[in-house]
């Protein structure tokens, strides 16, 4: 790569300065801020504080529906990651392919990354609805089959596939690229070697895509901890019974319904540091295990 | 015994005008073929047809007697070697020749064994547990071999494999691929652009231009009767001569007048013909001696020999003489010409015309 140089470092520091400004307008600044109000009290009509140490913490480590929080948001993490990343999988494979028609299903596939969370929660309120559609139906031939309202299990799954949807597209697009980046040849090669079609995904393209896998991974964990907010507030609202109150959801609610804004303060604290621990587990863990060619 | 039968076969893709038509060619059980061409001639196509990399559109290609063209690539008995090697960058050596026998099912303990000795015939012993990224171009190449020799393929088939390599390995590569031909027997199809890797390797030289085969036969036949001006052009290096004449009374005459005369061409006056002249088969005489004369334009010293190039007139000839003569440019000289040199095709096809002077020639070689 090509490196510049600038001789007069003002203009180095002024092409980099607006760049700068936003990252600290718009996370510096409220985080430093949500620091100071994590260890304050803050009074719910504004006008002073008074510092509490760690008495936030303490509060939220020893609240149950912090730890239901939590179970959540892991579930629906891990859940969602695994769901859109083998969705995205099937689906890249076989755009790679080339079977027919592959050209307008890829388009189709690359759209839904476009839309909204908050629309993307409106449309599954939709398809789930246990008094509309496909599940109406299934719920007259088996009474209480679905119902999201009622069940814990059934919101939580729900949302968990509401959020992988809306990931799918973006991985899908990284798995083609990836796919496609392996040189033909080598599947060629592995054909004249007698490795039918699975075999050669298998032993071929799946550990050339390790890298890839490795990057989706970590921004889908991130992403599923940190983004779910719009899916969970239009799909349940964090019900029933707080079974999809996620994280970030409860910080919200914590916060904004709660007039508590120091305690949503210090879980935001907590949730920042538990995806940088997440990601830092990825890097040092399964990086490792990652061929670059 | 693995034949290759290739019958009528074409090629074409979606409904563009077919790249390939009609194309004939066996290929004897236990052969070394090389497919000579430019690129883009059809013939990387044709090898993959074979392989079974690319569909068949018309016409059948069977190997060891069985009807291939709906058969999967692993179900033919094939091994290939590419261009770019292919080898999996993740594996080891050792797994990149294994990996088809491990596909095989093949124990492991025999799997081992089999890979070791394979290594070992092509000096790869010591690199068995390295990546390829850790190979230089010359043990990858070895690789590639090594993984199409382990299957004990009934047919090789090579896909322009050495021309990512320098001259010098290439050369080497070369002579290691024909003596593992000599020691395996395997019949051998190897595709190529280089006409030296062609003429030294094949035992039968096929040589294709768009999308059809040109000619068949041993690398001397095709050297020495090319049945086309596109061959005679193609193969040989310094390339021949062709000059543009008439056949008058029984000798040709050049576009610019010159009278070249050829015997045996009795009843051809009239034809419009292409004088093809080898360079390496031409001499320089003195002045006002051989068949020509003419004026040295420049001379390209290449050690071992010179190649002259001089002006018939306004007709540019190049002679390869081994002779250090003190030539420089503007000397006048002479071209003698024997008449079995003379080689003619037809002006307008191109095609090759025989002359008396070739079948005397022939018999000459054979006594």
């Amino acid at each position: 790569m090509r490196r510049a140089y600038f001789k007069t470092s003002w203009i180095a520091a002024a092409l980099v300065a607006p760049q700068l400004l936003i990252i600290f307008v718009f996370f510096y600044w409220p985080s430093a801020q949500a620091v100071y109000w994590a260890f304050t009290l803050e009074q719910p009509w504004g006008g002073g504080n008074t510092w509490v140490g760690l008495q936030n913490f303490r509060n939220i480590l020893s609240d149950p529906y912090y730890w239901n929080s939590v179970r959540a948001s892991f579930l629906f993490a891990f859940g969602s990651t695994a769901l859109a990343m083998g969705m995205a999988l099937i689906l890249a494979l076989f755009a790679d392919r080339q079977l027919r028609g592959y050209k307008a299903y890829r388009l189709a596939v690359i759209w839904p990354y476009a839309i909204a969370a908050p629309a993307v929660g409106l449309a599954f309120r939709f398809i789930f609805a246990p008094g509309a559609g496909l599940f109406s139906y299934l719920n007259t031939l088996y009474p209480g089959l679905w119902d999201p309202s009622v069940s814990g299990t059934q919101a939580l799954l729900m949302v968990t596939i509401a959020g992988a949807w809306k990931l799918v597209s973006y991985n899908f697009i990284f798995f083609l690229a990836a796919l496609q980046s392996i040189p033909r040849s080598l599947t060629e090669a592995a054909a004249m070697d007698g490795a039918s079609v699975m075999r050669r995904m298998r032993d071929i393209q799946l550990p050339l895509m390790a890298p890839t896998f490795f990057f989706i991974l970590v921004i889908n964990i991130t992403d599923s901890f940190t983004d779910s907010f719009g899916i969970v507030d239009t799909l349940t609202g964090g019900g029933p019974a707080r079974a999809t109150d996620l994280m970030v959801y409860k910080i919200y609610s914590d916060g904004f319904r709660g007039f508590d804004y120091s305690g949503a303060a210090a879980q935001s604290i907590i949730l920042m540091g538990l995806v940088i621990a997440l990601t830092f587990v990825q890097f040092r863990y399964v990086e490792r295990r990652v061929h670059y060619t | 015994m693995a034949e290759i039968r290739i019958d009528k076969v074409s090629k074409s893709y979606g409904k563009e005008k077919a790249l390939m038509q009609g194309i004939d060619l066996t290929i004897m059980d236990g052969e070394f073929v090389v497919i000579l061409g430019p690129s883009g001639c059809g013939k990387s196509t044709l090898l993959r047809m074979i392989a079974g990399l690319e569909a068949v559109t018309g016409g059948t290609i069977s190997i060891a007697g069985q009807v291939v063209n709906d058969l999967e690539p692993r179900e033919r008995g094939c091994a290939m070697v590419f261009q770019n090697y292919a080898l999996y960058p993740h594996m080891t050596v050792a797994e990149n020749i294994g990996y088809a026998l491990r596909v095989a099912r093949v124990a492991k303990a025999e799997r081992m064994a089999r890979v070791a000795m394979v290594a070992g015939s092509v000096g790869l012993t010591e690199f068995l547990d390295r990546k390829p990224g850790q190979l230089s171009g010359g043990q990858r190449q070895r690789v590639a071999m090594a993984r199409a020799i382990v299957r004990e393929p009934k047919v090789f088939l090579f896909d322009e494999p050495l021309s990512n390599l320098d001259a010098t390995l290439r050369v080497q590569m070369r002579h290691e691929i024909r003596k593992i031909h000599n020691r395996i027997g395997a019949t051998s199809v190897f595709v190529t652009h280089d006409q030296q890797e062609g003429m030294t390797l094949a035992d039968r030289l096929v040589v294709m231009n768009k999308g059809t085969i040109e000619q068949v036969g041993s690398p001397e036949e095709i050297y020495e009767r090319p049945a086309s001006t596109y061959v005679a052009g193609f193969i040989g290096s310094p390339a021949m001569n062709f000059l543009p004449g008439e056949i008058q009374g029984g000798a040709v005459i050049l576009e610019n007048g010159i009278r070249l005369p050829v015997p045996g061409l009795s009843g051809l006056d009239g034809t419009m013909v292409q004088v093809g002249l080898r360079p390496e088969r031409l001499s320089l005489t003195g002045p006002g001696r051989g068949q020509i004369s003419a004026r040295v334009d420049f001379v390209e010293e290449l050690g071992s020999a010179r190649l002259a190039h001089v002006l018939v007139e306004d007709i540019a000839i190049s002679v390869l003489t081994g002779d250090k003569l003190a030539i420089a440019p503007g000397d006048e000289v002479g071209i003698a010409i024997a008449p079995c040199v003379v080689q003619l095709f037809d002006g307008t096809t191109g095609k090759r015309i025989e002359t008396a002077a070739h079948a005397a020639q022939q018999v000459e070689t054979v006594s």
